[in-house]
């Protein structure tokens, strides 16, 4: 399961470009700033009040420089702290370029539910709501199924929703799915997966863009 | 009281702690809590206490270790993830938990600390946290009407304070201490180090002083942080004990 995390946030990693403004969610998007090529010029926005944090420090860190999961970070050259009120701020305006957060679920017209299993789990809302309410660009990272087995990119979100028609992107150990207009689409199918596995674990429907894909060539 | 000079013992602070008080506590996941005053907080026996916060720490770590008592009664914050035992009290009904998103609980307490009356936005409209909102319609828009928070007390840490209650803060222990610090009837300020006036730089200054009633002398951290535990996934164990 480790391993299954750190692939799916190597790939998440590959998303980001240069010049972007990003915020992790927590749980696997913060697995990230450790995976992502140090080449890559970005800003990670953090909703503690963080503008420009980087890798886990590899001495002494410090327990008043975290991210949002209460992780020590670093803070990199051009990096500025202020209070959460003005990281909010940043977040509704639309200032952010991208958001990558964990989910529960995801449908297949982009409907996130990513903070409460009534009567079982309650992590609670956190910042979820505004990341999706006003980032452009919004990724989902999980595993591709529940423990059960249960598919988690479903027709229509079962759990009570974080935000609508906010997904833009869903990456999984088994695949990466791409959502445009309300409509799920098959981007990417990971090593050691099969459109078969993919078709057998997704509730949801989607068209196969990597078909389409072959048959334009 | 001298509002020039307002630092105090932690025995004068005790007894600004009341049974049922509404309590504004700083802190995210437990950095920028103060310890010092959450040891207070415990010593002074209060309970039935109403939280608003961001989070509910963890069970060791800053305002769970009050929750773990069981002498809250009601939470309003926006996380309570990472203290599995507020959950267990709140599906017993031990603990009654109203979530708020995140930059939506700062604006309301924002708002309850400098005189606004709400805030009106449509983040979280059409999901449960909407429901038994008043619903305001501008121009054709519909909007979720976002009450104000104020605290009976607020409980606050700084770095640095001068004595009349100018601070600053240390990176990321500041997330939302300057919102806090503005909406208690009562502030109350845990600084790492009090000056005397004039020795901090105005321009540094986050919180003016206006705000701040008492300053106390930080004890500091005497908690281990999550990424300082071997075994994390042991989170209702007391990792001292």
């Amino acid at each position: 399961m480790g391993d299954t995390r750190q692939k799916i946030a190597k790939r998440a990693s590959l998303e980001i470009a240069d010049g972007m403004i990003v915020n992790l969610g927590i749980g696997i998007p913060s697995l990230i700033p450790d995976l992502l090529d140090s080449s890559t010029k970005v800003l990670f926005q953090s909703e503690n009040g963080i503008l420009g944090f980087g890798p886990t420090p590899k001495e002494n860190p410090d327990g008043a420089l975290g991210n949002a999961a209460g992780y020590p970070v670093s803070i990199v050259d051009g990096g500025s702290y202020f209070d959460s009120a003005i990281a909010f701020g940043m977040i509704r305006s639309g200032r952010i370029d991208m958001a990558i957060l964990g989910a529960l679920q995801v449908s297949e017209n982009g409907d996130l539910a990513n903070w409460i299993v009534p009567g079982k789990r309650v992590p609670g809302v956190g910042g979820a709501m505004e990341l999706a309410y006003g980032t452009k660009n919004l990724i989902a990272l999980m595993q591709h199924c529940e423990k059960d087995g249960k598919p988690k990119i479903v027709r229509k979100c079962t759990l009570p929703i974080t935000a609508f028609n906010c997904v833009k992107k869903i990456i999984t150990e088994m695949a990466v799915f791409q959502i445009t207009e309300a409509q799920l689409s098959l981007e990417e199918i990971m090593a050691g997966y099969t459109l078969k596995d993919i078709e057998n674990h997704t509730e949801a429907e989607f068209t196969n863009s990597l078909q389409l894909k072959e048959h334009n060539q | 009281m001298d509002i020039f000079n307002k630092v105090v013992d932690y025995e004068v602070v005790k007894k600004l702690f009341f049974d049922e008080m509404k309590l504004l506590y700083s802190g995210f996941g437990g950095v920028g809590t103060p310890p010092s005053l959450i040891d207070c907080l415990i010593e002074s026996g209060v309970k039935e206490v109403n939280l608003i916060g961001n989070d509910a720490g963890f069970p060791w770590i800053g305002i769970g270790k009050f929750i773990v008592l069981k002498r809250a009664k009601s939470l309003i914050a926006s996380h309570i993830g990472s203290n599995p035992i507020a959950g267990e009290l709140m599906h017993e009904g031990k603990l009654k938990v109203e979530f708020s998103p995140q930059g939506i609980l700062n604006e309301r307490i924002r708002a309850g600390g400098v005189g606004l009356n709400g805030i009106l936005t449509d983040v979280g409209k059409g999901t449960i946290l909407a429901e038994n909102k008043t619903v305001v319609k501008i121009d054709n828009k519909e909007f979720l009407f976002e009450s104000p928070l104020t605290g009976d007390v607020g409980i606050v840490h700084a770095a640095k304070a001068d004595t009349f209650g100018n601070l600053t803060f240390n990176k990321t222990a500041r997330n939302n201490n300057p919102i806090i610090a503005m909406a208690g009837k009562t502030t109350i300020v845990e600084a790492d180090e009090i000056v005397a006036m004039g020795q901090l730089d105005p321009e540094e200054v986050v919180v003016p002083g206006i705000y701040v009633n008492y300053l106390v002398p930080s004890g500091g951290i005497n908690w281990k942080w999550i990424w300082e535990i071997p075994d994390k996934r042991s989170q209702k164990e007391h990792p001292l004990k």
